[in-house]
């Protein structure tokens, strides 16, 4: 049987009004889900070799949370002050947000919990708290990011995983020497709660979603192109 | 559940098991497939360890006709050994996925066995005599110095131990990149496929050197990768004609007659979404784990994450018959997407009249299904139940609610314990069911 290793203390943050035992707004455990799912793309990116099945169907997944997400109007929905709050909000314990509606069904909590990822995350995430000051000046590269400039990082980061496990087939010498994303190995960092070196990734997008500011006026996708192409400058710093 | 030769309900019975009793599971000895041969007087199994174990049945007892013949091992072999991919960097496991058995054409037998690379076809064959009496050799084997040679002799065979060998006739490697899932051997014979998450090829069983690629999926852009192969199989009868199941829940009919590269279907079954059951993990738990023909050839069948689904070859838009095989882990979809069980792949098989399909589940459970009856069973493969012509005694998952006396809640589901591979004999109500590192038979409890 998998172990629970719950930590219901973080069901004292959530947002609004929530306590702990009633059902978390839909938009959170859409977030966390998609956390969640990114958490799982790296991971299994990090594997000897990924089930290519499994990458395609949670990259399928992800891109179905943002479409829903950009279509929702979520991307700068965020009320003001979400942004002051840590991180580790966005990962949330797998019983509340596998929590459903369903009365005594929701509160009895899934026994299927196995020590997994995000478990390692949410226990780690009050060094993080405590590590943020000096921090700040680096992350704060990414915590001036747009919300759509995330989810350029989303598509981006997508593509460069399908990328890479093309890479993995080369079909001429050159792609054999092509540099692998080193911030893949980041996720191991920031789950310790160290930032890693300059190489932004999906993990720093994933720290620069809690603390991005909203910018209500903007729409989804028209700068993306743009934020692109900045990100790209930045990666090759 | 009507049985294969009446109307009466069958009865399973536990018959043995295989493997080790310990809780204790060495990795090497998961076991990844199972298959009886033609006649099912042969069982193999794969494991994660690259070996191949036959079993055979033992000769029918003519005065106790109630009683079947017991498996026991007959062969085991090491198939495949684990290989480093040096251009890649990247382990290539041993672990076998798929066993197919070739008909019986002469006094040996000869089957398929893959891994994630390469496929090899093995020939298993039976020693019982050995010629005794050379004259340039001594019975040991060392040679004889001819001078000391006198007199000759004719030698004879004579009878020894039986000694069944297994010896890799064919080794067809190189032909795919990407993790070979399914691999089906055609009617006529001579030729089979091999299908990876992208691609799918057709092989001679006498050439090793060359393989036709007769299906591709793969975009020219891998960023555009939506959609991957999960089972091929070749139509029963009809040679030019097999069907791949996809990632998105879709299975494609091709015709090989129609054009060298079948990328173009002569056939697509998809079931259009229920709009009210749709959620985030919809995509997920409607990607096809296996797709098996009848074997009249009418009907396919294919397993996704909820069900069991059998499609009349000539209907598209729908499948004929749809079977709930753990409903109650819909509202738990979330805490299995975690835990990863719901990318587990679940196998199915037909019986040997196809009148009933059996596939399996978690918690050690197995589910059968009645096509004529309607009516299904849940079934437990455990060592608790392992006295010989033990009637195994039906269990029930509790949804939600009281809990009644003898039934399992879903929360107390072992999700660590779960059939991916079953089989069911050709002719016979006998069952194969292969727990993570056991192998029970089941038989019916009588004629």
């Amino acid at each position: 049987m998998f172990a629970r290793g719950l930590k219901r203390k973080y069901g004292d943050q959530e947002e609004g009004t929530e306590s702990f035992g009633t059902v978390p707004s839909y938009s959170l455990q859409r977030q966390s889900l998609l956390d969640m799912s990114l958490v799982k793309l790296q991971l299994c990116h990090m594997l000897v070799e990924p089930n290519l099945c499994r990458s395609v169907l949670i990259a399928n997944t992800v891109r179905q949370i943002q479409e829903e997400m950009s279509r929702d109007g979520m991307w700068h929905g965020m009320a003001p002050q979400n942004a002051e709050r840590a991180p580790f909000d966005r990962l949330v314990s797998t019983e509340i947000l596998c929590r459903t509606a369903k009365g005594p069904e929701g509160v009895h909590s899934t026994p299927e919990l196995e020590d997994g990822p995000l478990q390692g995350a949410a226990s780690e995430f009050p060094m993080v708290s405590s590590a943020q000051g000096p921090r700040n000046p680096q992350s704060s590269l990414w915590e001036m990011d747009s919300p759509q400039e995330n989810k350029g990082n989303f598509q981006k980061s997508l593509d460069q995983i399908f990328e890479t496990l093309e890479n993995k087939n080369p079909s001429s010498v050159e792609e054999l020497f092509s540099d692998v994303d080193s911030s893949y190995y980041d996720l191991d960092t920031v789950l310790t709660g160290m930032m890693s070196g300059s190489k932004p990734g999906l993990c720093s997008g994933l720290e620069g979603f809690a603390a991005a500011t909203p910018s209500p006026g903007t729409t989804c996708k028209s700068d993306l192109a743009e934020l692109d192409h900045v990100v790209e400058i930045l990666v090759e710093t | 559940m009507a049985g294969a030769g009446g109307g009466n309900d069958i009865q399973w019975c536990f018959s043995q098991v295989k493997g080790a009793v310990d809780d204790d599971v060495a990795e090497a000895d998961i076991i990844s497939t199972v298959e009886f041969n033609h006649s099912g007087e042969l069982l193999a199994t794969g494991d994660k360890g690259g070996r191949v174990v036959i079993f055979q049945q033992e000769q029918e007892n003519k005065i106790q006709s109630h009683s079947r013949g017991e498996y026991n091992v007959y062969s085991t072999f090491q198939s495949h050994e684990p290989e480093f991919d040096y251009l890649k960097s990247l382990e290539i496991e041993e672990k076998i996925n798929k066993i197919r058995w070739l008909p019986q054409k002469n006094a040996a037998q000869f089957l398929l066995s893959t891994n994630d690379k390469t496929i090899k076809l093995w020939k298993i064959s039976e020693r019982d005599k050995r010629p005794e009496g050379y004259n340039l050799k001594e019975e040991d084997g060392r040679y004889r110095d001819p001078t000391t040679v006198t007199t000759l002799r004719v030698p004879v065979f004579r009878p020894m131990d039986l000694m069944v060998e297994a010896s890799p006739r064919r080794i067809f490697a190189n032909a795919h990149t990407y993790h070979i899932n399914s691999i089906s051997i055609n009617s006529d014979y001579e030729t089979y496929l091999s299908a990876d998450d992208l691609r799918i090829n057709l092989w001679h069983l006498e050439i090793t050197d060359r393989s036709f690629n007769i299906v591709d999926i793969k975009p020219a852009n891998m960023e555009e990768l939506t959609e991957v192969i999960t089972a091929a199989e070749f139509h029963p009868n009809s040679c030019n004609t097999f069907v791949y199941s996809s990632s998105k829940g879709t299975i494609r009919l091709c015709d090989m007659r129609a054009s060298a590269l079948c990328d173009r279907h002569s056939k697509l079954f998809e079931e259009p979404e229920d709009p009210s059951n749709r959620s985030f993990f919809s995509e997920i738990i409607s990607s096809i784990s296996d797709v098996k023909f009848s074997h009249s050839g009418r009907y396919m069948m294919t397993r996704d994450y909820l069900s069991v689904k059998i499609w009349d070859l000539n209907m598209e838009n729908r499948p004929v018959e749809t079977y709930q095989v753990h409903e109650y882990l819909r509202s738990k979809l979330c805490s299995l997407y975690e835990n990863d069980c719901i990318f587990d792949k679940f196998e199915c098989c037909w019986n040997g009249s196809d009148s009933v399909v059996m596939t399996g589940s978690y918690n050690n459970f197995f589910r059968m299904f009645d096509r004529n009856t309607k009516r299904d069973i849940t079934l437990e493969a455990s060592r608790e139940n392992n006295k010989p012509r033990t009637v195994l005694k039906p269990r029930k998952v509790c949804a939600s609610g009281k809990r009644k006396k003898d039934e399992i809640s879903v929360d107390s589901l072992d999700f660590n314990k779960k059939i991916l591979h079953t089989a069911w004999h050709p002719k016979e109500n006998i069952i194969a069911v292969a727990t993570t590192n056991n192998l029970y038979i089941f038989q019916d409890k009588g004629n």
